[in-house]
């Protein structure tokens, strides 16, 4: 067996997957953005895979700018995490439904 | 089968299996532990693939950097009643796995279709520090400059919205 493009794609897809899994089942706001984060690994490894096989530094560049992305992107979700957690006392996403309709 | 391939097999089944236990784990702090064995096996899967820099910075900054933080959260938060996921509301129970099974399912019948470069040539691309960081000062370098406003960005946002109100 020779390990190639497709088996890294494949771990890919599974981790993607099972990060939307973790964002549409588990109602805690840090689970949800934990499942955020496996996605943007997802996404990594699939380019960093391209890079390899397609034989560009591309797919690497981009996914340096993805890693500095999802920095931001904890930072800024982790604090509205706690400004909602000062306003409601909870981390629970059922207990923030005031905007259903 | 060589090293290589024993090795991917080893990261890639700790890595679906690690991933799973971060879906299935009924406490937020041991799915935070196992997502930094999702990152470090993550980090090992760029090993093989050559790409040895961003092996290193995933294990600084996704490893180190995001998930201190997201621990440092919920040592904050002090949650005392943790939000177990069989607890949850039955839409969400039923439909989240499917959705994503199914989606992660199209995704690779998608991949599967699809015609790839050929995978056992011997000219693949060796990720080297100089030849990942050379086109970052070059030709994405506007890229780079807006990276680093929109962390500044988020530093000072993340600053405003934990600010507390009754203290200017």
């Amino acid at each position: 067996m020779i390990i190639g493009l497709d088996h890294y794609l494949a771990v890919s897809a599974i981790l993607f997957g099972l990060g939307l899994t973790c964002i549409l089942m588990r109602r805690d706001l840090l689970l949800i953005l934990m499942g955020l984060e496996m996605n943007l690994n997802a996404a990594n490894l699939a380019l960093v895979a391209f890079s390899r096989y397609g034989r560009g530094a591309d797919g690497q560049v981009l996914t340096l700018f993805v890693i500095a992305i999802a920095a931001a992107e904890a930072a800024v979700g982790l604090a509205i995490v706690v400004a909602l957690f000062k306003n409601r006392r909870s981390v629970n996403a059922d207990d923030f439904r005031s905007l259903k309709g | 089968m060589n090293a290589g391939d024993i090795l991917f097999l080893f990261f890639s089944l700790a890595l679906v299996l690690s991933a799973l236990m971060v879906v299935l784990s009924p406490n937020a702090v041991v799915s935070a532990l196992y997502l930094v064995l999702v990152f470090v096996f993550t980090a090992g899967l760029y090993v093989l693939l050559q790409a040895f820099f961003l092996a290193l910075l995933q294990v600084l900054v996704y490893a180190g950097a995001i998930m201190v933080l997201f621990l440092f959260v919920m040592m904050v938060l002090d949650l005392r009643k943790p939000c177990r996921w069989w607890s949850g509301n039955l839409p969400a129970l039923m439909g989240g796995p499917l959705v994503g099974l199914a989606f992660g399912a199209a995704v690779w019948a998608t991949l599967r279709r699809t015609v790839w470069p050929d995978a056992t040539s011997e000219t693949l691309f060796r990720g080297d520090l100089a030849a990942v960081v050379t086109p970052l000062f070059s030709r994405f370098l506007l890229s780079v400059e807006i990276i680093a406003l929109l962390l500044l960005t988020a530093t000072i946002g993340v600053v405003v919205l934990t600010r507390r109100e009754d203290h200017p």
